[in-house]
């Protein structure tokens, strides 16, 4: 068995407000193997960006990071700037939501993909073109010479989230984070990028952490999934187990209200009731215990631990019996 | 949980005339800079029975958020009627455009947007009647917002609050309390659950749903998820680059549908069920939305379309009917094994 | 999708409520505050209780240093420094509050019109604003003055004639983004004529900066004034405002350096604290931090 490639043990997040301290991420367990597909989802609060950011040590200046996050036994919390910048852009790539705003529109496209490779490798200008246009190529750019000149406004959506990829991938790093890359992207688009991650992964076997708030996208790519809530994870699982026997009621929840393409229609969609958490006023106990239909006494005095229900598949919670009691 | 009666293949005869019945709308925009117009609508036709909620589908750049800011005059349509009422929305001006107002509402995408943030929830929900029923009293106003206040799921603490302090899905519901005072006959829904989160989705969803049948209201609901659309809306409608490409029931729209823009839109949502996205299909749409300022000739599909022909370059294909839907595509009976109609 | 994180108060708080609990929490706005407030008081009730006023000469006593009977001493022509003083802030503090609330009111009025108007109108509203920027100011009050003589209204309308033009841009900048917010969408979806739109919707909402910017041109108009007194366009003697006590201090520099100091202390006091005062309010009211 190989060992982890990224290992992240109790990893918290906090931010200090007026009303107390923020969880933004609350207790975080979770192993990375290499060339692993790993989907996070969760909503607003979930704190699955900032699960992320942490990776990178990307997160706003007045957070306080505890825990350990190691790459390759490498630890990174408390790491400093020097070292997560030998890491950021070479070994570990980010790719942000938006991909309007992710590339500098005072730039040229060439400036921009070959900036990484010349800056960590001290690359030639024109090994770094030629490896750019490797790039363009592999994320299907069509005529990528031509783009090399042009700047952001330039292109589509869709491209400019091609070319914030391959940008990532520049530098052949072992570890692509990606939050909700897609999000911003038209439907038609989605399924391009989403298609390019897949084919990219099997390519260059780097893992991927993609961070989603859709179930559909994590079934379409994830091998691995984790469930957030209030900055923690509270179910763990294979992909195809997941749907196939989610046991924690907010992923019941989720799963249950997606509605199908195909089939019978509900007359009326199971819904989650409540609202999302809000991270600076959370609940004793079980966070998403407010909102959850098989809520009893014990969920209410601390939080529920990680636990396995079966070989990798861990959840946080109190209740044992049968799901589907969501109306 | 009970499923609704099937949709035969054949419509049914509106039993009456439609809420609103748009003929080729068409609205441009001039683009300073580019001498040439941005055509946002194009020819859109389209109505909505009573009690209907038709679904307005289509990805950036197809114009449905146009179409709606279109009706509800604040953007101004270059041409086209949009009837309701017994009069043409779109050449109504003063005192019977504001008259008309009232029976004629519309919710945000962005619900704390949508809210005026220096203003309290009451002021909010009340603003409508403070308009449009200037008879009645401060006590008759409290009494009706209060009402409606239960209705949307909000409760009476939340009067005094401002917009800042609700939750995307709690000022959504606002919206709607806002939207329904005057009790409209027909609700223009821009994307009203796109910005929300996932497990608010379904709860608003399932509150339109009641509240349209509570007040019979005709609604036209924008979006661009398929899912939400299949839940929420009786016939859909499906634009590209502001054109219709296909009106089809929600069933037909589903099983069998006739554009091939409408297919590719339909294979490309994810799939939640690893084993069936995984065990999938053909490749994904490729290419991009052309730009609405230098649309395809002929139909604007066509650079993306797999089973584009000559005939698409040439000519723009007329909304017509295959099988039980009404398609724009030359070719849409050879994928449908129909024979071609006189047109 | 952000909102569900942002904290939510217990009890119901409008935005101006929030807005004033912030500002108390700006030390230096706090202070600038209550020293203003002293001074007011003082520039109030000191002529009032005073045996001397600000015009009476007294041969007796000319050139005084401060102590004894006169607490900040006496001037050439024998008169009560502290009085003069005092009646010169009242003055500073009139002219200063007084032609900022004028300018701001022409200022927000037109550049909300021309905001709100969009097109045509609003590019013609904004080049006389344009035209009017190149006038340059101190040779148009050398004018003014020369075609009606020292006044001190002269002083206050030549101030508030220049002063509104900053504003007007600001105001009218706030309304052009404010126009393509949703909720005035939401409002004009609902029927609403332009003046109940401007009125209920847009001004609030402009309130906020309107209110950061007023703050700020009360201290740029007190040193207009004091610049103009200086100059000798401003207030007749015997009535002085800081600027021409400064302007005789000036000269006496040498010989009486507290004819000039204590003037020009209040005058920065005056100043320095109504800068403050808008930095806190400006904090107070950023609608980034509005939520």
């Amino acid at each position: 068995m190989s060992a982890a490639l990224l290992a992240i043990r109790d990893l918290r997040v906090t931010y200090r407000t007026e009303a107390g301290g923020l969880h933004a991420v609350d207790g975080v367990n979770v192993d990375l193997a290499p060339g692993e597909f790993l989907g996070v989802v969760g909503e607003s609060g979930s704190g699955k960006t900032q699960l992320l950011l942490a990776m990178l040590g990307l997160n706003a200046p007045g957070a306080r990071i505890e825990g350990s996050i190691r790459y390759r036994g490498q630890e990174l919390v408390g790491a400093g700037e020097r070292v997560l910048g030998c890491l950021r852009g070479a070994r570990i790539a980010m790719i942000f939501q938006d991909p309007m705003t992710a590339l500098n529109p005072y730039l040229t496209i060439g400036t921009q993909l070959t900036e990484g490779m010349r800056h960590h490798q001290g690359a030639s200008r024109a090994a770094a073109r030629r490896r750019a246009l490797e790039l363009l190529d592999a994320v299907h750019i069509p005529e990528p010479e031509r783009r090399f000149a042009q700047h952001p406004h330039e292109l589509s959506g869709g491209m400019r989230q091609r070319i914030v990829i391959a940008m990532a991938l520049i530098c052949e790093p072992d570890i692509l984070l990606a939050d909700e890359p897609t999000t911003a992207l038209d439907v038609t688009v989605q399924a391009q990028i989403l298609a390019l991650l897949r084919e990219l992964r099997a390519r260059t076997r780097a893992a991927i952490v993609l961070v989603t708030h859709d179930l559909g996208v994590i079934a379409e790519v994830a091998d691995r999934v984790l469930v957030m809530y209030a900055g923690r994870v509270v179910e763990q699982a294979g992909v195809q187990r997941l749907f196939e026997h989610a046991s924690h009621p907010y992923t019941e929840g989720l799963r249950r209200s997606i509605v199908p393409l195909a089939g019978p229609l509900p007359a009326r969609l199971p819904s989650i009731g409540g609202n999302p958490p809000n991270p600076a006023e959370l609940p004793p106990g079980c966070p998403f215990a407010p909102r959850c239909a098989y809520a009893f006494d014990r969920c209410g005095a601390a939080p529920p631990p990680l636990a396995p229900v079966a070989p990798g598949h861990l959840r946080a919670c109190y209740y044992d019996g049968p799901l589907g009691r969501i109306r | 949980m009970s499923t609704p009666p099937a949709d035969t293949a054949a419509p049914a005869p509106l039993p009456a005339a439609p809420a609103l019945e748009v003929s080729d709308l068409s609205v441009r925009f001039a683009v300073p800079g580019a001498k040439r117009w941005l055509q946002a609508v194009d020819g859109v036709s389209f109505s909505v029975a009573r009690g209907e909620t038709l679904g307005v589908v289509g990805e950036s750049g197809s114009g449905k958020s146009t179409i709606a800011r279109a009706l509800l005059r604040l953007v101004s349509a270059t041409a086209g009627a949009a009837r309701f009422r017994g009069a043409d929305l779109l050449a109504l001006e003063g005192p019977s455009l504001r008259a008309m107002r009232e029976h004629l509402q519309i919710i945000f995408q962005d619900p704390l947007a949508s809210l005026d943030p220096r203003m309290s929830v009451a002021e909010i929900i009340e603003e409508p009647l403070r308009e449009f029923r200037p008879a009645l009293d401060r006590a008759a106003r409290r009494g009706q917002v209060l009402a409606m206040l239960d209705r949307v799921g909000l409760l009476p603490a939340h009067l005094n609050r401002f917009p800042h302090e609700f939750s995307g899905g709690q000022a959504q519901r606002i919206g709607i309390a806002r939207a329904l005072m005057l009790q409209p006959e027909l609700l223009v829904c821009d994307e009203p659950i796109s910005a929300l989160d996932v497990s608010i989705k379904s709860q608003i969803a399932n509150l339109l749903k009641d509240l349209q049948l509570a007040f019979g209201l005709s609604m036209l609901f924008i979006a661009h998820d398929l899912a939400a659309v299949r839940f929420s809306c009786d016939r859909i409608l499906v634009l590209y680059l502001g054109r219709v490409m296909e009106i089809a029931s929600r069933t037909a729209l589903f099983e069998t549908p006739r554009h091939p823009y409408t297919q590719a839109l339909l294979q490309s949502v994810p799939v939640a069920d690893p084993v069936l996205a995984r065990a999938r299909r053909a490749a994904p749409l490729g290419g991009e939305i052309p730009s609405p300022l230098a649309p395809p000739s002929g139909c604007v599909f066509r650079t993306r379309c797999p089973f584009a022909g000559p005939l698409c370059a040439e000519e723009v294909p007329r909304l017509r009917p295959v099988g039980a839907s009404l398609v724009a595509c030359h070719r849409a009976e050879e994928f449908a094994g129909l024979p071609r109609n006189g047109g | 999708m952000n909102a569900a994180i942002l904290p939510r108060p217990a009890r119901a708080a409008g935005q101006w409520r929030q807005s004033w609990e912030r500002l108390c929490r700006h030390r230096p706005a706090l202070v600038a505050l209550a020293l203003l407030g002293f001074v007011v008081l003082l520039a109030l009730l000191v002529p009032l209780v005073s045996p001397y006023d600000y015009a009476t000469p007294d041969w007796d006593e000319l050139y005084q240093p401060p102590g004894g009977g006169h607490l900040l001493g006496t001037d050439g022509l024998g008169r009560d420094l502290l009085v003069r003083v005092m009646w010169g802030c009242r003055i500073s503090l009139l002219v200063g509050i007084a032609a900022s609330l004028v300018s701001v009111l022409i200022g927000v009025l037109w550049g909300a019109t021309a905001g709100y108007a969009g097109g045509t109108t609003d590019s013609l509203m904004m080049r006389i604003v344009d035209i009017l920027y190149t006038v340059p100011f101190i040779p148009l009050v050398i004018v003014l003055t020369v075609l009606f003589g020292r006044s001190f209204l002269l002083v206050f309308v030549a101030i508030g004639a220049v002063s509104w033009l900053d504003i007007a841009r600001i105001v009218r900048g706030q309304t052009l983004s404010l126009k393509n917010r949703e909720f005035i969408e939401a409002a004009r979806a609902l029927g609403l004529s332009n003046t109940t739109m401007i009125v209920r919707h847009v001004v609030p909402n402009l309130l906020g900066v309107v209110i950061i910017y007023a703050t700020l041109t009360v201290p740029t108009v007190i040193l207009f004034e004091a610049f103009l007194s200086f100059l000798g366009l401003g207030v007749h003697a015997p009535l002085a405002s800081l600027g021409t006590l400064i302007s005789d201090g000036a000269n006496h520099m040498k010989s009486h350096p507290y004819l000039l100091t204590i003037p020009a202390v209040f005058l920065t006091l005056i100043v320095c604290s109504f800068s403050y005062l808008g930095d806190g309010l400006r904090d107070a009211l950023d609608p980034r931090e509005q939520r």
